[in-house]
């Protein structure tokens, strides 16, 4: 069962509920329900943690995620994770979870449409003067703007605004893809293949909420304090303002 | 003919070509990327880690020029704005 059409390529288009000018669409309705999942779920879980040696499963679930966020985030900016954490964690999560549920019938995830991945990007777009500015001061981070010399200044900011784009239209065609091959495939040849590459979607949904974020991190990385280098760590800023 | 069919036709076969070329660059490009990297991983494993990030984010730059030519091309299809207003007509 599917929603949306082959001539469709954003579930945009499904419009589910219409009063008047208020138009509810496809990607409204699943963001609403994936926002649901996550806070529901996270409420569930983290109602009665517990500190023993025994813990519920659903708590070490939780546990390994936030553990291997923070790892990941305080490797790449070399520093502290806590500030990052709340910002990159609910990216990461939105993404997976609205990646991963594309095999539920009758649902669109609604980061392939082109609204909710510019909005994801705006989000990172903003959070990266906030966090530099926390980080250095607004002199501080405005200084990096024209670090080697004024002249590179055009640039820099040429880059911040193409890297934003490049994010939205990279998670977009991503995902607006996957759907769309399967949806070719299920006209052409109906029982075993589609379910390949579904399959093969979720491993791709997963990896592009990791890339997502990861990329998010390293452009935040990018605006903030250079680190002194630590004795045997030789992980300096892995990217530091690339744009693709 | 008119100028319904030859917006119809070059649509199509700007959309093929656009694929074309916008896959093979790409393509050589990451099975460069992923070759280094496997070597670099046989040859110091201790750093897989670091390297199979760095892998992914370099192979994300890289796919993003492929995943352009593919929006564009699925523009061509199934958007084309210069279709919709011939066809409006």
């Amino acid at each position: 069962m599917e929603i949306l059409h082959l001539d469709q390529i954003t579930p945009d288009a499904v419009i589910l509920w219409k009063w008047k000018f208020l138009v509810l669409n496809a990607t409204i309705f699943y963001t609403w329900i994936i926002m649901t999942l996550i806070t529901v779920g996270s409420w569930l879980v983290t109602r009665n943690l517990s500190t023993e040696t025994v813990s519920s499963r659903w708590q070490s679930l939780l546990e390994v995620v936030v553990v291997g966020m923070r790892d990941q985030i305080s490797e790449i900016c070399q520093q502290e994770s806590d500030r990052f954490l709340p910002f990159i964690g609910t990216l990461f999560a939105f993404i997976a979870i609205s990646n991963l549920l594309s095999f539920v019938p009758g649902y669109a995830p609604p980061t392939s449409s082109l609204s909710t991945t510019a909005a994801l990007a705006i989000c990172v777009f903003i959070a990266v003067p906030f966090y530099g500015i926390w980080d250095r001061g607004l002199i501080g981070y405005l200084k990096h703007f024209a670090e080697p010399s004024l002249f590179i200044m055009p640039f820099h900011i040429l880059g911040e605004i193409s890297r934003t784009v490049a994010l939205a239209v990279r998670l977009f065609g991503n995902v607006m893809s996957g759907s769309k091959v399967v949806g070719i495939l299920l006209s052409l040849t109906p029982f075993l293949f589609p379910i390949v590459m579904n399959v093969l979607e979720l491993l791709i949904g997963l990896i592009q909420a990791y890339i997502f974020s990861i990329l998010a991190t390293v452009y935040i990385a990018s605006a903030l304090k250079a680190r002194e280098e630590k004795e045997g760590l030789n992980t300096g800023p892995i990217f530091s303002s690339s744009s693709g | 003919m008119d100028i319904k069919t030859l917006i119809g036709m070059f649509s199509i076969i700007i959309a093929g070509m656009t694929m074309f070329v916008g896959s093979i660059g790409p393509a050589l490009g990451m099975a460069r990327a992923v070759a280094q990297a496997l070597s670099s991983i046989a040859q110091q494993p201790d750093e897989a880690n670091t390297i199979t990030r760095t892998l992914f984010i370099g192979l994300a730059m890289i796919e993003s020029l492929a995943i352009y030519c593919f929006v564009i091309s699925m523009i061509l299809i199934f958007a084309n704005p210069f279709w919709r207003y011939v066809t409006s007509q």
